[in-house]
């Protein structure tokens, strides 16, 4: 793992008043690696993921995605560039179906928004890479249904599957475990494995099992700052990571 | 969609009988349902109320009037005059008022129909408040001219059957989807890699185009040119033609604008005061009628 | 121009100000609170002016023609809530905006119904006509002085509710922050109905005021209730603070305007320019600051 990293975090500092959210946090993800955010509530992860993805301004340090810097870049440039965000509550769009989502990150990434005459593709003109990412997360036969008629873990599949749909090389992901049962865990956690080496990703998460499976490195966030940064195995024996945040969990492994 | 097919038939056979009434009655439903449907595609689409279209629809009214004191009238200058005049003015105001939403896009959009009102009230030399007759009605060729009640109104049902043409194709594209989508989750829309405003800017300006060609049919019925057609009632009947029809349809609004008229002109002979009838209907539409009449008649099998 | 000229117009744009902000504020807290637009705002107004007309010609006293004139405005305005309004607040910015926007046609022509179509003239007694002399080439009518008097007197009173009453501090934190009210353990209803009657009230005062000076017939309060829009967009939606300013502001912009504009670019484009100037100023405000000068959330 000593490739350029895709993303790089250096310094990152935000205030909301008096309150310091995001404490000098520095961090790097190389492409391929599976880096998990963990920590208590309240740390400061989605302030945090909102700086990255540009949704919240920094106050102060950088943000670089393959080297360069994008600080100054809105949203939807960000996405442009690759990075794509699973949302915690999936942001979907209720009055459209399923395969009408997939239809839009595609005219996102081919950036053919402006073609106003041609009618848009439909159910049937799904392509096979479009089809296959449905059957991976088993919504293949919901394709036709509007998406507010979902149930929670489908929309969360759709939530992950348009990152896919997307040309993006860095996935944010946000809780993608949440409220989830125990065989749609299992199927999460299956289809997030078989995601690495293929993207870089940032992935927040309290489910310690999942985490511990699937990160390559993992950093601990605490009252907006990072307390730790390193391997797995390296985050277990922590003394500090287990005082401040994994206590008695971690000895059950 | 046999209720359209009947009420298509009904529009184009009208005007072959004599009967001036009715085929005019039919222009004014034509040329209300092309300023709904363009007011539709802000409302139901983009998702903002505009309660400044009255802006739009007057370019037109204006256009035809301002052109034909100028002795131009042929129909191939005054409708591309007055569409891109819309269309300049419209991008403008759609440029400022798109960076807002809700309750002050509706102000915006009223404010700004409101200058548009004033600089209409201060022309003196077209009559200022009152103004003025058509002096010369928009011309075809081969001796017709949109005087002749029956070239009116085929024109404007023709105008309204391209408005509404444009309008399904444009929303059935990518451009539409990323509409909906917009309407539905900007906030998604951007971490998709595209942003709303293009869009949306986009979508407002032709709406202001289509809605200006009613305005040139308006002009041509009333044979009147006058600031009341950009007054902020002019923008509240419009929206409620729209909701009466069901907003975010493109065929709902012309159901909404014929029967806008309808009760207009039913109301109107049984008593002056039309407006307080309008006012409780508008009030009663809001608190009891749930869809519509778009929904009443899809509901009842298409 | 004299300075004469010049004072006694700023005098006027002050007066415009405070009237502007006396329906303003209505429209802020009503938005604030109860996210409620009301289009048929304009409509209190003109109740008020009819009804001052109505009362001082049914009574002697003024004061006392005043008191009723507002008697009944509060009595119409709870009737509207009760009737009508509340139905709305649950309901989209579309239906809202149809809804009032069809209750005040329905008030614009029952006024015409009950008073007919000829403008109205409110008297006004004698120890409030004729002109203040300040000093030997200056005077300034002593009515407008006393309208602009009672509208800073009515802020103050507004103040003093909102800041030193129970009620009033309900008030404000629904319009900052509307999801507290359920939290604090208020009356709902009671609330909304009474932020509507106050705000009702405010435009009927307003309306009240320049009866004697305007002539009353139907759809008077309209151009005020634009441009009191035009005030709360300015000032920022929420933000009683941002409405004062905001008031003051466009009324003396306006006015001022109106001496300024005609001279500078002629008799045709001045005229254009003055009525449209206010809406330029909202537009050039949006454009910079999209939720107003003092506003702290969008729409």
């Amino acid at each position: 793992m000593s490739a350029k990293p895709i993303l790089e975090v250096v310094d990152l500092v935000k205030s909301f008043g008096a309150l310091v959210v995001t404490d000098r946090v520095s961090l790097n993800i190389v492409p391929g690696e599976l880096h998990a955010l963990i920590g208590p509530n309240g740390a400061g992860k989605s302030t945090l993921i909102n700086q990255i993805t540009g949704e919240l301004e920094a106050d102060s340090g950088s943000i670089y995605y393959e080297q360069s810097l994008i600080n100054p870049k809105n949203v939807s440039t960000r996405a442009r560039l690759g990075i794509s965000r699973a949302y915690q509550v999936p942001q979907l769009f209720p009055s459209m179906t399923v395969a009408e989502h997939l239809i839009v990150a595609d005219i996102a990434a081919s950036r053919s928004g402006f073609q106003m005459w041609k009618k848009s593709a439909g159910l049937n003109d799904l392509s096979l890479h479009q089809k296959g990412l449905l059957e991976q997360v088993g919504l293949s036969h919901l394709a036709s249904k509007t998406t507010a008629s979902l149930a929670h873990g489908e929309k969360r599949q759709l939530e992950l599957v348009l990152c896919l749909a997307s040309q993006a090389k860095l996935l944010i992901l946000d809780e993608p475990l949440a409220g989830l049962g125990p065989s749609e865990s299992e199927q999460m956690i299956a289809l997030l494995s078989s995601l690495k080496t293929k993207y870089g990703i940032l992935l927040v998460e309290h489910d310690m099992d999942a985490v511990f499976s699937l990160a390559d490195r993992v950093s601990v966030l605490v009252n907006g700052a990072i307390i730790a940064s390193g391997t797995v195995q390296m985050i277990k024996n922590d003394p500090l990571v287990k005082s401040a945040y994994l206590g008695d969990e971690i000895n059950a492994h | 969609m046999w209720t359209f097919g009947a009420i298509f038939l009904l529009a184009i056979l009208i005007p072959l009988f004599d009967h001036v009434y009715y085929t005019k009655l039919v222009t004014r439903i034509s040329v209300f349902a092309i300023a709904a449907v363009s007011l539709d595609l802000v409302v139901g689409f983009v998702g903002r109320v505009s309660l400044g279209h009255a802006a739009f629809f007057g370019i037109g009214v204006y256009s035809a009037g301002i052109l034909a004191n100028l002795g131009i009238t042929q129909i191939w200058i005054v409708m591309p005059v007055a569409i891109t005049l819309a269309a300049v003015i419209g991008c403008f105001i759609g440029a400022i008022s798109l960076r807002t939403s809700g309750l002050y896009f509706i102000f915006i959009t009223l404010a700004f129909s409101q200058m548009l009102f004033f600089t209409a009230q201060g022309l003196r030399m077209y009559g200022g408040d009152d103004g003025f007759t058509l002096p010369a009605a928009t011309k075809w060729f081969w001796g017709f001219d949109l005087s002749q009640p029956r070239v009116l109104a085929y024109t404007m049902i023709a105008a309204l059957i391209g408005v509404v043409y444009i309008a399904q194709r444009v929303m059935g594209s990518n451009f539409g989807k990323v509409i909906l989508a917009s309407r539905d989750n900007p906030r998604k829309v951007n971490s998709m890699g595209l942003m709303p405003y293009p869009y949306q800017l986009t979508l407002f300006t032709i709406s202001a185009c289509m809605c200006a060609v009613g305005g040139v049919g308006y002009a041509n019925l009333n044979e009147y040119v006058s600031p009341a057609s950009i007054s902020w009632i002019q923008s509240g009947e419009f929206l409620f033609m729209v909701i009466l029809g069901s907003a975010g349809t493109i065929l709902g609004p012309i159901l909404g604008a014929a029967a806008f008229v309808c009760m207009e002109q039913v109301f109107s002979t049984w008593t002056e005061y039309w407006m307080f009838c309008l006012g409780i209907i508008l009030m009663l539409r809001v608190l009891f009628l749930k869809r519509g009449l778009m929904g009443l008649i899809t509901k009842n099998g298409q | 121009m004299s300075l004469g000229l010049f004072i006694e117009q700023v005098f006027n744009g002050l007066q415009l100000g405070m009237i502007l902000f006396l329906m303003a504020v209505g429209v802020t807290l009503t938005f604030g609170v109860m996210n409620l637009i009301n289009l048929a705002h304009g409509s209190m107004l003109m109740l008020g002016a009819f009804l001052i007309a109505f009362a001082t010609s049914s009574v002697k006293s003024f004061g006392l023609a005043i008191l009723l004139a507002m008697a009944l405005v509060f009595a119409l305005s709870w009737t509207i809530e009760k009737v009508l309004v509340k139905y709305l607040y649950s309901k989209s910015h579309l239906d809202q905006v149809l809804a009032t926007f069809g209750l005040s046609l329905f008030l614009n022509d029952a006024v015409i119904m009950i008073w007919g179509r000829e403008p109205l003239f409110v008297n006004l007694p004698t120890w409030l006509e004729g002109p203040v002399q300040f000093t030997a080439e200056f005077s300034y009518p002593l009515y407008r002085l006393v309208i602009t008097a009672v509208a800073i007197f009515a802020g103050i009173v507004l103040w003093f509710l909102l800041t030193k009453t129970r009620l009033g501090m309900q008030i404000r934190a629904g319009a900052e922050k509307r999801e507290m009210i359920g939290a604090l353990g208020v009356n709902i209803n009671f609330l909304f109905t009474a932020v509507f009657a106050m705000s009702a009230i405010l435009a009927a005062l307003a309306g009240i005021m320049l009866g004697p000076m305007l002539s009353v017939q139907s759809g008077m309060g309209e151009p005020l209730l634009i441009l009191s829009l035009a005030v709360v967009v300015i000032g920022g939606i929420g933000s009683l603070k941002g409405a004062l300013y905001a008031a003051i502001l466009v009324g003396l912009v306006d006015t001022l305007g109106r001496m300024v504009w005609p001279n500078l670019l002629g008799a045709i484009v001045g005229n254009i320019v003055s009525n449209a100037a206010i809406y330029i100023l909202m537009a050039f405000v949006i454009a910079i600051r999209p939720a107003g000068l003092f506003g702290r959330r969008m729409g």
